[in-house]
């Protein structure tokens, strides 16, 4: 009995039986975190790990931790990807089935789809807002530095469980948003969509408090003068998306909640009988997950706005309408959920209704395309590896959208819907935007962060794999939709298929080839930081607060709290200091500036979380009450503890603006 | 719109407040997803017993009468924290305790008899979309009274000091809250329940 309820039902059958999860999931999972802890210990780097990040409520910090566990898990699931695409090139015609059992296919592609949504956008997104929003808009930290520090660990802790699945038990295989009743207990009645329902409850708490933390910030601490249509379009393209995880999460938290009352209580809300409704887990998933397509792309649409006009040196065109595009396409994003299941039967008229709506999205996001394309008109480019992700977005994300607009169509919907043409679609769309826009974004904001440029050839190599790799690989899924090929298969029938699998998985060798370039690219960067330092804080020219920083910014961002009084104000200071023949000048009357403590709490309360997921999993009640009563122990005890903060002294300030100061003029 | 600094932004209120009204906000849509799914399920007793049956109105008045005095004497704390009376504002903490304690016993005690009655949570798509939805607000409910006995306890170690005052504030918005989704609730749930 009080085994049953302290151990539920682990055992020691839990480990996976299947040879190629084992060996390379949990084989390289061990060895990595053998390597972690051998070199933390070697190089005695323990007590440094705790107290600089661990505790950290710095946003830049946090941020970089944002960017590391999203490049982690794209490692994992793009592995997953080139394994699959193998198995499908190879997996074609009567009586080939490649080396993947079909139940192993699906877990990939589930695994897939999760991580790189919750555990590299999501994540990415947090980082890089983070990392420069806080700087674009004057402030010293974000509104709720403690809450930053725990959205990360809850994102970082998920992302960990997500790993553990590889050697306990197995994730689901019911797809990314595991449709029920598939998702039930009848047909998954493993483990799998457990874990898949506690990790992202524990990761989308993270999220949401994020989304509220990001919007005070936004709303509440912006520097003297900039009101808000002075703010960067990357301030107000975050604010929006954060407006949407803020609406959008809870939906997905009630979603997930009442699945896993399904699975553990007997409940009948998405089972396929005693009164539960099947379309109803679909309405709700996706009344969260098409806002959440926005809540992924509207910030790189930030990221481009500023990079177009900073490598155009040009003011960015059209910066009212630009504002109103990403808040019509936040509105929009609302109402177009139903075009994800138009096969569904709800009538002519509600599919009339969803597929004009998701037309219209096309008409602010063409507003804005047409406002890059503009500011780049007759702009003086400079070509560097983030002007070149923005040229390879511009014509990639066009086709995504274009061919997006054809499904928006339900007559067109019904021939390709769940085949490949789709999967190609969302790609072109997630890769094109989403993705390029980070890459782009973490080169233009590298030097902000760590203080040297990230060497440009190369960044180019990677550049021109990435993008050569993504056509190669997902254009011949074009013609594969349309030729009849669905999705989720881990192997066809019909031969004419090959050819095409075969190129696309030499598409994806190509993108993982990329990757590795990029991997280079860090680590050459790091060799000659020396020769890559950016002295000024300027390196490209920028036009927002970030660039009148030093590189990296100081641990309290601003010394003098700046005050403007327009758009783009630091731009047209530093031609102000140019007619009058200097630099940057330097204020020489520091003050001391108040700035929160560090905290263990996040990540004690994130771990008692994820004990908390993993208890609930495994059906651990002890384990799972002792971790729901620590986690109100904990908050409880941070409540009785008001010395949260403190003041670094002016003399401390000076020095080290003296020292950027120093450089600077050298 | 942006005249006011907040350079100390741990410390100021407008910001946390405000961030906690968005907490409201999310919790709001929790709420209004959990009502979508009764609406949606609340006839699909799938033939089990419906709920219609087993509603004691008056039971459930009394219920909400606790509720709403509970938020009545939460204001009187209100009015007792703003005069810097930390003896008073403990007292009438405790007394909103008790009310609400009063209201989750009830509902605990309302549960166990539709139990018993047969109408448990795995007897239909309706029942259990019932017992989720007024469970919620009962745990939320629950939480409340954890974080009022803190509170209460805060006030008398530490006295109504900035960072205490403004918990209570946070607390007043949540408890008004609970309130306000309960009056959905009662109606949504049992007035038309009982039609």
């Amino acid at each position: 009995m009080i085994e049953q309820l302290i151990f539920g039902k682990l055992s020691l059958d839990v480990f996976p039986k299947d040879a190629l999860t084992l060996y390379l999931g949990g084989g390289l999972l061990f060895s990595g975190f053998i390597a972690i802890v051998g070199s933390l210990t070697y190089f005695k780097k323990w007590r440094y790990l705790w107290e600089e990040w661990v505790c950290t409520v710095d946003h830049k910090k946090i941020g970089i931790m944002y960017i590391v566990v999203a490049f982690v898990m794209f490692f994992r699931a793009l592995v997953q990807a080139m394994i699959m695409r193998s198995q499908q090139a190879i997996a074609v015609g009567p009586g080939h089935t490649g080396f993947m059992t079909p139940e192993l296919y699906n877990q990939f592609f589930s695994e897939h789809g999760v991580i790189m949504i919750f555990f590299v956008a999501m994540p990415l997104i947090f980082g890089l807002i983070n990392l420069v929003l806080p700087l674009q808009i004057g402030a010293r930290d974000v509104a709720y530095p403690y809450l930053n520090s725990l959205s990360f660990w809850l994102t970082a802790v998920s992302a960990g469980l997500i790993m553990i699945t590889l050697m306990i038990g197995n994730f689901e295989r019911a797809g990314w948003l595991a449709y029920a009743p598939l998702s039930g207990l009848k047909y998954s009645p493993d483990v799998g969509v457990d874990y898949f329902i506690w990790i992202l409850q524990v990761a989308g708490v993270g999220s949401l408090l994020a989304g509220i933390n990001f919007i005070v910030t936004i709303l509440k601490m912006r520097c003297p003068g900039m009101t808000l249509m002075k703010m960067p379009i990357f301030v107000w393209a975050s604010f929006c998306s954060m407006l949407l995880v803020a609406l959008a999460f809870p939906i997905l938290t009630v979603t997930l909640a009442l699945l896993a009352l399904d699975r553990t209580m007997d409940m009948h809300f998405f089972t396929q009988e005693m009164g539960g409704n099947i379309m109803m887990y679909i309405n709700l998933i996706w009344a969260w997950g098409h806002p959440e397509v926005y809540i992924l792309v509207l910030p790189v649409f930030g990221v481009f706005s500023e990079i177009v006009a900073t490598f155009s040196r040009k003011r960015l065109f059209g910066y009212t309408t630009m504002v109103w595009a990403i808040l019509s396409i936040g509105f929009l994003s609302f109402v177009v959920w139903l075009h994800h299941f138009f096969t569904m039967g709800a009538g002519a008229n509600v599919n009339a209704f969803f597929g004009i709506m998701t037309m219209i999205i096309a008409v602010p996001t063409g507003v804005k395309v047409f406002n890059w394309l503009f500011t780049m008109y007759r702009g003086d480019i400079n070509f560097s590896t983030p002007m070149l992700w923005m040229m390879a977005f511009f014509s990639t994300f066009a086709i995504g959208g274009a061919t997006g607009v054809i499904m928006a169509v339900p007559p067109i919907d019904f021939q390709t819907h769940n085949s490949l043409f789709l999967v190609a679609h969302f790609h072109n769309v997630i890769i094109g935007g989403v993705v390029f826009g980070f890459f782009a974004g973490i080169t233009y904001w590298f030097p902000k962060v760590f203080g040297f440029v990230l060497d440009e050839k190369r960044g180019k190599y990677a550049f021109y794999l990435w993008v050569v790799g993504f056509y190669v690989a997902f254009m011949p899924l074009y013609p594969l939709g349309l030729m009849g090929a669905m999705r989720r298969n881990y192997r066809f029938d019909n031969l004419d298929f090959q050819p095409y699998l075969i190129v696309a998985a030499i598409g994806a060798l190509l993108i993982f080839a990329g990757f590795l370039c990029q991997l280079w690219q860090l680590f050459y960067s790091i060799k000659h930081r020396d020769r890559l330092r950016d002295k000024t804080g300027d390196p490209w020219d920028g036009r927002t607060l970030e660039w009148s920083l030093s590189s990296p910014a100081p641990f309290y961002n601003f010394a003098h709290i700046p005050d403007v009084s327009k758009i783009d104000d630091f731009w047209y200071k530093k031609q102000e200091w140019e007619r009058a023949g200097g630099g940057k000048p330097q204020n020489t009357a520091y003050e001391d500036i108040h700035m929160p403590r560090s905290t263990p709490y996040g990540f004690i309360i994130s771990v008692l979380a994820g004990l908390f997921g993993f208890s609930m999993v495994w059906h651990m009640w002890l384990p799972a009450i002792f971790a729901i009563v620590s986690i109100i122990i904990a908050v409880v005890v941070k409540s009785f503890n008001l010395d949260t903060d403190y003041y670094v002294k002016a003399s401390e300030v000076e020095e080290i603006e003296n020292l950027h100061f120093a450089e600077y003029k050298s | 719109m942006n005249s006011k600094v907040v350079a100390h932004a741990h410390n100021s209120d407008a910001a946390d407040i405000l961030g906690f009204w968005l907490y409201i906000m999310t919790d709001c849509i929790l709420f209004g997803t959990l009502f979508a799914v009764y609406l949606v399920l609340h006839t699909s007793t799938s033939y089990g017993p419906s709920l219609k049956h087993l509603i004691d109105l008056n039971y459930v008045l009394g219920e909400t009468m606790f509720l709403l005095l509970s938020n009545f004497a939460f204001g009187l704390a209100i009015i007792a924290s703003y005069r810097k009376k930390g003896f008073m504002t403990s007292l009438m903490l405790l007394l909103t305790f008790a009310l609400g304690l009063a209201f989750v016993f009830m509902e605990v005690k309302e549960f166990i008899h539709l139990v018993h009655e047969g109408y448990s949570w795995d007897v239909s798509g309706a029942a259990s979309a019932f017992f989720t939805l007024v469970g919620t607000h009962g745990l939320h409910v629950s939480l409340g009274l954890i974080w009022i006995l803190v509170v209460t306890m805060q006030i008398m170690t530490m006295g109504l000091n900035g960072a205490v005052t403004r918990r209570l504030t946070y607390l007043g918005l949540f408890w008004n809250f609970l309130d306000i989704v309960w009056i959905f609730v009662f109606s949504v749930v049992y007035l038309f329940g009982a039609i």
